[in-house]
């Protein structure tokens, strides 16, 4: 899936806030931490990141508030400028972009969810949703089948004509996302999508997410601080704390090898054994003798568990999707993740 | 430990230093005084001597001369007065009252104008509204008094729209550039403190008498609240919607186009609400340099005592107001509402088309029967005459006239004219000290140094006695309307049933223009100082009534709670546990009662009284635009002081008390 130029590569961006970031920046020598800048009088929205998001993929960026997850992702979209740093998006760096192109850019190649949905309280679900087809122009008629198709999509078709007031919050989410897939996007970016919705809605939308995202494979940045739906939806998370990123990685290893402490101990309460893949805990085949069926390495420990409590192996082949043996996962170190125990 | 208690100390120095100043000031203010009073003050330091006073009416004079003559901005105003202005207004009027002008169609008849109010109230807020809409134009027309109300609607129809504008335009560019906002925020409290006869005389000089001028004065007063609303309004659009809009790629004019002043709909309908209510008050008062309507008739009627007549008129401008205000804030709360799709486009614009065809109907009809077009002179039902009688008869009710002569005479002997006399023996620096003590006690140390450049400015005009006389006159009244209000306010806030109704009362007392409330006094009190003092008791009781509810009714309940499980009495209850809370918000109405009666002791004047307002409205018979000034900017100042004092009070208060 992953070609080779990442979509936005982000190299040591830093966003302060303050009377004059540039400057301060310039006088930073030495490393300073975040409660150091901030008795300097300057709020460290992000600081000093580099990331890069390939294409298709699904980058979860996780933190509490104010760890800077929401303000990175407005620089990847210019809607703030960055104080230092790079940040291309397809090898173009957007700081450098006039704002005629940087237009053209957001019109033609990005999309925006927003957490509290950003709806326009004046026009209806259709109107709202063919909003970005009208701003670059595109006419009536046109916009108004791509708006329906998109409406659909979504499955609010019958409310194009409702005003956004007239929904509930979980349709409301749903009009968003219509809006910002309007424009068939490349880049989609979801700001905590679902974080103002109730439980139940928030799961319902989730896998509605996943339907969506199974069929367009979008490259996707999503924004989060919910670490379960993180590690449900991610093929890799950013973890966040002040401005830096902690730990970025795939759910399995943040899971298996969390780097700082801040991130072992939201790993703390995970139930690791719906997180970790078996092929994850697989070691290479070395001549162990192998014997009876290959378990799938795509499955999680969880998913196992009856196999694992069962048998009586000690090292279980594991195949891959094909059925080919890939290599073998030692029984009592899966049964140590399943029961918790490290 | 130690941190806290260096702050203490700070704390403890700050007010030390801050009383220490204060009775510094007392001292010096009471030592004036009494070497008055043992006749050792030189004269120079009890009045500032003719000599000192600066020409600053001249000056001005010569400098608007400048402006009007050499520079030619007169012709410049006179063209827009005669040109585009008057064109509209001739539209309007020939629409309206059937003024000769272009296009030579009106008068509309009155039964179309009432059946088209009352659709446009059934569609912005069912039965009631429609039957406010109707009801206003039908008393009008049968009342007699329709060409008068449509001569002061023609005005309003065409301020209107071009305040709404101009306001508009005005607001987004104070939101969008920073410095014209800081420019345009003194001129603006200035503006709004600025007795309205101020307005009158450049609109006058500027733009010839009569409709031109009227709706010139009328215009500048309505714009300031149109500005400040779409300033809020737009800077209170969620940052969501704005980065919605810029991700979908707008353009700037698209993103102030079809994201910023939709988004800020609420807060712009406000602004159009207060345009209109301004207007109307406004359009009252241009009475005073002759514009033609109910306000001038008005003040004919109040002029030669025939309180009947005067009452009915108050009638119409009150329904004209309380319609206008419904009617705009029903438009504000309404929200759009989808059709089922389908809906053939006959059914979509409804409302609009049963409009048009009742209006083509009844404009039709009016062909016919000609009662329906015109109410002729013979044909009204006014009973101006019938209700004299029951007015006058009424007051001569011995118990009615002994109540109101007995208070005419405590009042006036016992209360208010001691209480001028003690204020006009003060010695002018004195009288500075006083209040710039009072400033800085409320305020703290700004508002007291606003107190003291202000005060010193009035001490300089050449007009402070007449500044004296005015003073004493709204702090009367606010002291009685507050001696009035506040308990009502109390008692109202218990319950809920009440507190609602009196909200109501007070919300649709507000709409009414100023002008109104002379008809009361000048029916109980008669022509002198008592009745002055009365019409603005009642037009300042109104904030103070409003907000002591507000005040207490937005008291947190855990809090009483918390003092009803204390075992608090609901005396004690009221005094250290809902008093200190609404505090910061009585202030505000406090405030606004202070306000409101600055505005409306000019209006007094009519009435007559020896104040600034006296003078300002002699300079409206002549060509004096520097002294109307000096006058008008007395009455600003001294109204400024006090908002100072007491706004930056409340927003301590608020913000020590964790409140919003």
């Amino acid at each position: 899936m992953r070609a080779s130029t990442p979509v936005i590569s982000a190299r040591n961006v830093w966003k302060l806030f303050g009377p004059s970031p540039e400057r301060y920046l310039k006088s930073l020598s030495a490393i300073r931490s975040f409660d150091e800048i901030r008795a300097d009088g300057y709020i460290a929205g992000v600081k000093d990141v580099s990331i890069r998001v390939d294409r298709g993929e699904m980058l979860v960026i996780m933190g509490l508030s104010g760890s800077g997850k929401s303000t990175l992702v407005r620089c990847f979209s210019r809607l703030h400028s960055i104080t230092g740093g790079t940040i291309e998006v397809d090898g173009q760096d957007i700081m450098k972009l006039s704002e005629r192109d940087l237009i053209e850019l957001r019109r033609n190649k990005m999309g925006m969810v927003f957490q509290s949905f950003g709806l326009l309280p004046h026009r209806t679900v259709l109107e709202n949703v063919a909003f970005p087809l009208e701003m670059r122009g595109q006419d009536c008629p046109e916009r108004r089948e791509r708006a329906l198709e998109v409406i659909k999509l979504v499955g609010l078709d019958g409310r194009e004509d409702y005003f956004p007031r007239e929904l509930s919050g979980g349709q409301q989410q749903r009009v968003g996302i219509a809006r910002s897939l309007a424009i068939e996007p490349d880049i989609w970016f979801l700001d905590e999508p679902f974080s103002a919705l109730d439980p139940l809605i928030r799961r319902e939308m989730q896998d509605e997410f996943l339907r969506l995202q199974e069929m367009l494979g979008k490259t996707i940045v999503f924004i989060t601080h919910d670490f379960d739906e993180a590690l449900r939806l991610a093929d890799r998370i950013v973890i966040m704390r002040d401005g830096s990123v902690e730990q970025c990685d795939s759910p399995d290893q943040i899971v298996m090898k969390p780097a700082t402490e801040y991130v072992a101990k939201f790993t703390e309460d995970i139930d690791k054994a719906r997180v970790v893949h078996a092929n994850v805990l697989t070691k290479p085949v070395n001549g162990h003798v192998l014997e009876g069926a290959p378990i799938n390495g795509g499955s999680t420990i969880h998913e196992l568990a009856r196999v694992l409590v069962n048998d009586n192996r000690i090292l279980l082949p594991v195949a891959n999707d094909k059925g080919v043996v890939t290599g073998v996962l030692e029984r009592n170190a899966a049964l140590n993740v399943l029961l918790g125990a490290e | 430990m130690a941190a806290l208690s260096t702050e203490l100390q700070e704390i403890t120095d700050k007010l030390w230093g801050r009383s220490r100043l204060l009775i510094a000031l007392l001292i010096m203010a009471f030592a004036l005084i009494l070497a008055k009073a043992i006749g050792v003050l030189p004269e120079w330091l009890n009045r500032i001597p003719e000599a000192a006073i600066p020409p600053t009416a001249q000056v001005l004079d010569a400098i608007f001369n400048f402006i009007q003559n050499e520079l030619g901005i007169i012709y410049v105003t006179r063209f827009i007065a005669e040109g585009p202005l008057e064109f509209l207004l001739d539209t309007s009027g020939n629409l309206l009252e059937g003024k000769r002008r272009w296009p030579y169609l009106g008068p509309i008849p009155w039964s179309a104008i009432a059946v088209v109010a009352v659709v446009v109230g059934y569609a912005l807020g069912g039965w009631r509204l429609a039957a406010l809409g109707g009801g206003t134009f039908i008393w009008t027309a049968v009342i007699g008094q329709w060409k008068m109300a449509m001569q002061t609607m023609s005005v309003i129809v065409v301020s209107a729209p071009l305040a709404f504008l101009m306001g508009l335009t005005l607001g987004v560019a104070a939101w969008k550039y920073r410095w014209f906002e800081r420019m345009m925020k003194p001129i603006l409290s200035v503006l709004q403190t600025l007795p309205f006869f101020t307005y009158l005389l450049p609109a006058v000089i500027f733009f010839k008498v009569g409709p031109t001028a009227g709706a010139v004065a009328t215009i500048t007063f309505a714009i300031p609240p149109m500005i400040l609303m779409t300033t809020l309004g737009l800077k209170k659009v969620s940052p969501e919607v704005i980065e919605a809009g810029h991700m979908s790629g707008c353009t700037r004019w698209q993103m102030l186009s079809h994201v910023y002043v939709p988004a800020a709909r609420t807060e712009i309908l406000v602004g159009v609400n207060q345009v209109i209510m301004l207007c109307l008050a406004m359009v009252v008062l241009t009475a005073f340099i002759g514009m033609p309507g109910l306000g001038a008739k008005l003040l004919a009627m109040m002029g030669s005592f025939k309180l009947g007549r005067s009452f009915e008129i108050g009638v119409t401008i009150v329904l004209l107001a309380v319609m206008l205000d419904r009617m705009s804030k029903a438009w504000v709360v309404k929200q759009p509402v989808h059709f089922e799709r389908g809906t053939p486009w006959w059914k979509r614009h409804q409302v609009s088309l049963i409009a048009l065809v009742l209006f083509i109907g009844f404009t039709l009809l009016s062909q016919v029967f000609p009662i329906l077009a015109e109410v002729g002179r013979k044909q009204h039902l006014s009973q101006g005459k019938e209700i004299d009688v029951v007015i006058k008869s009424f007051l001569a009710i011995d118990a009615i006239k002994g109540t109101t002569e007995w208070l005419r005479w405590f009042l006036n002997v016992k209360v208010l004219i001691p209480f001028r006399n003690t204020l006009l023996a003060i010695p002018t620096p004195a009288f500075i000290l006083l209040v710039v003590s009072f400033s800085y006690w409320v305020g703290g140390r700004r508002p007291g140094i606003y107190a003291a450049v202000f005060f010193t400015v009035v001490a300089f005009s050449g007009w402070w006695d007449r500044s004296v006389i005015t003073l004493y006159t709204v702090i009367s009244a606010v002291a009685l309307a507050a001696i009035i209000g506040i308990p009502l306010g109390v008692v109202a806030a218990r319950s809920s049933r009440w507190s609602k109704s009196i909200l109501l009362a007070c919300d649709t007392a507000q709409t009414f223009p100023s002008f109104i409330y002379l008809i009361p006094a000048i029916m109980l009190f008669g022509v002198n100082d008592v009745a002055v003092v009365f019409s603005i008791l009642i037009f300042a009781a109104v904030p103070l009534i409003r907000y002591t509810i507000i005040g207490l009714s937005s008291v947190p309940p855990e809090m009483t709670e918390a003092a009803d499980m204390s075992g608090s009495t609901r005396r004690q209850k009221l005094m250290s546990v809902q008093f200190p809370l609404a505090l910061p918000t009585m202030a505000v109405g406090f405030n606004q009662a202070i306000m409101f009666s600055f505005f409306m002791v000019i209006i007094a004047a009519f009435i007559g009284t020896q104040d600034l307002g006296q003078e300002l409205q002699r300079t409206l018979a002549g060509t004096e635009l520097g002294k109307n000034f000096v006058l008008g900017l007395n009455v600003s100042l001294m109204a400024l002081t006090f908002d100072m004092a007491i706004s930056s009070w409340a927003e301590q208060r608020k913000k020590r008390l964790g409140l919003d």
